[in-house]
C-alpha cells in the first residue's frame, strides 16, 4: 500500500515498514470497533476521517505551520498548559502511548513491570512509528508518577533531537504545592519563548485561554448531552472526541464537537440513541486511554451496557473547569492559568479526596448505574486509589466493578466475563 | 399436555456440566464429560441427547453456544450465584473453584443476586488444575489427594502460588525426604490461603457455599471452614451448580 504521506514520513525519520504495519493494525480496529457500531451520528464522520489521518492530513498540516515558523509540542499529560504553548506561536499534540509497539526494544530500557502507558512511550520512539514524536521541537515530559518522572531520564537520552524538557508538578494541594506549579507554568512560558522566539503578551496569553476555553466549552456542551436516555451518542465515539481534543487544531475541533452536538440535540428531541433506551449505563474512571487503546469501551459496548461518562485523563479530568480570561497582567493570567490547572485530580496527590466527590457526581450527573474503575497494571497511584473508590462508591450505593488490565489481548476472555457480569448486576 | 423443560450447560476449561430442570425447578437430569479439544461437538451430543425446550449457556465456552445453538448467554458469575442458592439458602457468599479460575462471589442475603464479585487473574494458580498437577508430582490419585493430605500429621508451608515454582519446590522437597502428606497437606493450604484472599475481600460473614471441582476435595473444604472460622457448605453436586443455575435462568426467563 503506497500512501501519498510516504515521502513525508521517510523525511521524518519514521521506519516506513514497521509504521505501514501499525497503520494496518490500526485500521483493522477501527473498522471492527468503531466502524462496525449502529446508530452512530452523523458527526462522527470528521472524527473517522481526523482518525484516518491522524499520521497524514494532521501531521502534514503541523509540518506547513512548522515551515512557517509555528513550532510543535508534545506533551504526554493534562497538567502541560495548551494555552502557553498557543501564546507562544506553538501547537501542543498529545503524543502516541496507547498500544504495544516494539516491546522487546522497551524491555531493553525498562523493567518488565512498567505500565503499558509507559512502555509504549518507548516503543513508538524506540520502534520510529510516532511522526508526532519525530516532528516536535519540545517534548514535554513531567513529574507526575515516579515511572514516568524516572522513565524521563531514560527517554530523554534516545530522542534524537534531544530536545527533552522536564516539568515538576507538585503532590500535595497546599500553598507550597500551588506555588511549585505556579513556578513551573512561568519557568515553562519561558521555555516556549526561547523554543519560538515570540514574546508572550497578555493579549497572546489571552488569546490561547480564550481558545482552550472556547474548545472546553465544545467538551462541556457534549458531556451535559451525554445524560440523556437513550444516549445520544456511544462512550466509544465519545472516547474518540477525548482522544482527539489535545490533538487536533483547536477551533476546526471546536466547531465539529459543536455540529455533532447540534445533531445530538435534535436525537434527544427524536428519543434517538445510540443504544435502546433502559441500556445499562456505566461510568469509567481511572487511567487515561489514549488513541489506539479501546479495550475495555470495546468489551462493554458489545456487552449490553453504555458508557456514558470517562473520569480520566482522556475524558472529564482534561476537559473540567475553565480559565478566567480577565487578567490584565501576565501574572493574573499565569495565576488564573494555575488555578484551573491545580484543580486536576490526578491521583498522584495526596490525599485526593476531590476525585472521590468527582466521581459520585459524575455518577449523579450522566444516570449512571454503576462505575467501572479501569487500572493500567502497574500503576501504583490508581490501582491504589481503586480501593478507597470502590469503599466510597459502596458507602454510595453505586456498584463498582475494578479491573486491572493492560494493552495486550492475552486477558479478553476474563475481562468480558467480569464485565458482563458486572452488567447483569446492574439489570 | 407435557410439561415444559428447561437446560443449561457450563462450558469449563475442563468439564462440561448440563443439567435439565422442570417448570418447577426440578432437576430432571444432570450429565458431565471432559471438556476435551473439541467443546462443540461434547455440546451438541449433550444438547441432543436431553430433550428440553429452552437452552441458556454459561462457562467461557458460552459464546461458542451463543454461535451453535442460538442461544442465550449467562456468565458464570450470575448462573452459579443462581445455582447455588437454588440449592442452599441463606449463605452470604460463593467460592467456585474449577479447573482453570477461581471466584468469590458475595450474594444479597435474601433474594440470592449478586453483590460483588472477585476473580483469579490470569493464569491457573490456585485452581483445580494447580492441584492436579501436584497431585501428578507426589504420585497421588486425584481422587484421594484431599484425603490424604488430611492424614498428614504435620504441615509443610509451601510458599509459591506459581504452578510451575511450586512444582520445583515440591521436588527440592521430596529430595529433602519430607513427608508426602505433609508436602501435600502444604499445598491445598496454599490454595486456601489464596482462596481466603478473594472470599475476605468480598464478605467477612455468615456462611459460604463451595461449589467446582474442587469442593468435592475433603481436605479443602475442612481447611477451608477452620481457617476462615466461617460454615462451608457443599451443594449436593457442586461441579454442576454453574449448569443448573443457568437452567434456572432460562426457566425464569419464560416466567416473567
Amino acid at each position: 500500500m503506497n500512501s501519498p504521506h510516504e515521502a513525508m514520513w521517510q523525511k521524518l525519520g519514521l521506519n516506513l515498514d514497521s509504521h505501514n504495519a501499525l497503520l494496518q493494525v490500526l485500521g483493522g480496529a477501527y473498522n471492527d470497533i468503531y466502524l462496525n457500531q449502529k446508530n452512530r451520528p452523523k458527526g462522527m464522520e470528521y472524527f473517522d476521517f481526523v482518525l484516518s489521518e491522524i499520521h497524514g492530513q494532521r501531521i502534514q498540516e503541523l509540518l506547513d505551520e512548522q515551515a512557517a515558523g509555528r513550532k510543535i509540542i508534545g506533551s504526554y499529560c493534562v497538567f502541560v498548559p495548551e494555552e502557553i504553548c498557543l501564546a507562544g506561536n506553538a501547537s501542543l499534540v498529545g503524543l502516541c502511548s496507547g498500544a504495544d509497539f516494539a516491546m522487546e526494544e522497551v524491555e531493553k530500557l525498562l523493567p518488565r513491570n512498567t505500565c503499558a502507558l509507559i512502555k509504549s512511550t518507548f516503543g513508538f520512539r524506540l520502534g520510529e512509528v510516532c511522526p508526532y514524536l519525530e516532528s516536535a521541537d519540545m517534548i514535554v515530559g513531567e513529574n507526575t508518577c515516579d515511572g514516568k518522572k524516572k522513565a524521563y531520564e531514560t527517554l530523554g537520552t534516545i530522542l534524537p533531537k534531544k530536545n527533552l524538557y522536564v516539568m515538576d508538578i507538585p503532590q500535595m494541594k497546599s500553598v507550597e504545592g500551588r506555588a511549585l506549579l505556579r513556578g513551573e507554568y512561568l519557568r515553562f512560558m519561558k521555555a516556549v519563548e526561547k523554543l519560538t522566539g515570540v514574546t508572550i503578551t497578555v493579549e497572546s496569553l489571552r488569546e490561547g485561554i480564550r481558545t482552550v476555553n472556547t474548545k472546553r466549552a465544545a467538551m462541556h456542551r457534549l458531556l451535559k448531552l451525554r445524560a440523556a436516555d437513550p444516549a445520544p451518542i456511544s462512550g466509544l465515539d465519545a472516547l474518540l472526541a477525548n482522544q482527539v481534543f489535545p490533538s487536533d487544531n483547536p477551533a476546526r475541533f471546536t466547531d465539529s464537537i459543536n455540529k455533532l452536538c447540534d445533531e445530538l440535540e435534535k436525537r434527544i428531541e427524536a428519543k434517538e440513541g445510540a443504544f435502546p433506551a433502559k441500556t445499562p449505563r456505566i461510568l469509567i474512571s481511572g487511567c487515561p486511554m489514549a488513541v489506539p487503546n479501546w479495550k475495555l469501551p470495546a468489551v462493554v459496548e458489545s456487552s449490553g451496557a453504555v458508557i456514558v461518562g470517562e473520569e480520566s485523563c482522556v475524558g472529564e479530568r482534561s476537559t473540567r473547569n475553565q480559565i478566567d480570561d480577565s487578567g490584565t497582567t501576565i501574572d493574573a493570567l499565569i495565576d488564573a492559568i494555575t488555578d484551573r490547572y491545580f484543580k486536576v485530580d490526578c491521583a498522584v496527590f495526596t490525599p485526593n479526596n476531590d476525585r472521590l466527590q468527582h466521581i459520585k457526581e459524575m455518577v449523579k450527573a450522566y444516570n449512571a448505574d454503576g462505575v467501572i474503575h479501569y487500572g493500567l497494571q502497574f500503576c501504583q497511584p490508581y490501582l491504589m486509589e481503586s480501593i478507597p473508590v470502590e469503599r466510597a462508591l459502596e458507602d454510595a450505593e453505586i456498584p463498582c466493578l475494578r479491573v486491572e488490565t493492560d494493552y495486550s489481548m492475552e486477558d479478553m476472555g476474563q475481562l468480558k466475563t467480569r464485565v458482563e457480569a458486572f452488567i447483569e448486576q446492574l439489570r | 399436555m407435557s410439561s415444559e423443560r428447561f437446560a443449561g450447560i457450563d462450558i469449563g476449561s475442563r468439564s462440561i456440566e448440563f443439567v435439565v430442570v422442570d417448570e418447577n425447578g426440578v432437576v430432571l437430569c444432570s450429565e458431565q464429560r471432559d471438556t476435551g479439544f473439541d467443546p462443540v461437538r461434547e455440546a451438541r451430543e449433550l444438547v441432543a441427547q436431553h430433550p428440553h425446550d429452552l437452552l441458556m449457556a454459561t462457562g467461557y465456552g458460552r459464546s461458542l453456544c451463543e454461535v451453535e445453538f442460538d442461544c442465550p448467554t449467562v456468565t458464570e458469575i450470575k448462573a452459579h450465584a443462581k445455582g447455588a442458592h437454588a440449592s442452599i439458602s441463606g449463605a452470604s457468599a460463593i467460592l467456585d473453584i474449577g479447573g482453570q479460575d477461581s471466584k468469590a462471589i458475595a450474594l444479597y442475603a435474601g433474594s440470592g443476586k449478586v453483590k460483588k464479585f472477585e476473580m483469579n487473574d490470569r493464569c491457573a494458580a490456585g485452581t483445580g488444575k494447580f492441584l492436579e498437577i501436584m497431585a501428578t508430582n507426589l504420585g497421588f490419585p486425584l481422587e484421594t489427594f484431599g484425603d490424604a493430605a488430611l492424614e498428614a500429621q504435620e504441615e509443610i508451608n509451601i510458599s509459591s502460588m506459581c504452578t510451575v515454582f511450586a512444582e520445583s519446590e515440591v521436588t527440592s522437597l521430596i529430595a529433602r525426604g519430607a513427608d508426602r502428606k505433609a508436602i501435600a497437606r502444604g499445598l491445598h493450604y496454599s490454595v486456601i490461603r489464596r482462596a481466603a484472599g478473594m472470599i475476605n475481600r468480598i464478605s467477612d460473614n455468615g456462611d459460604i457455599i463451595f461449589t467446582g471441582g474442587v469442593a468435592k476435595n475433603r481436605c479443602m473444604t475442612t481447611l477451608l471452614a477452620e481457617h476462615l472460622q466461617r460454615r462451608v457448605l457443599i451443594p449436593e453436586d457442586p461441579q454442576a451448580i454453574g449448569a443448573l443455575g443457568a437452567a434456572l435462568l432460562a426457566m425464569e426467563s419464560t416466567q416473567g
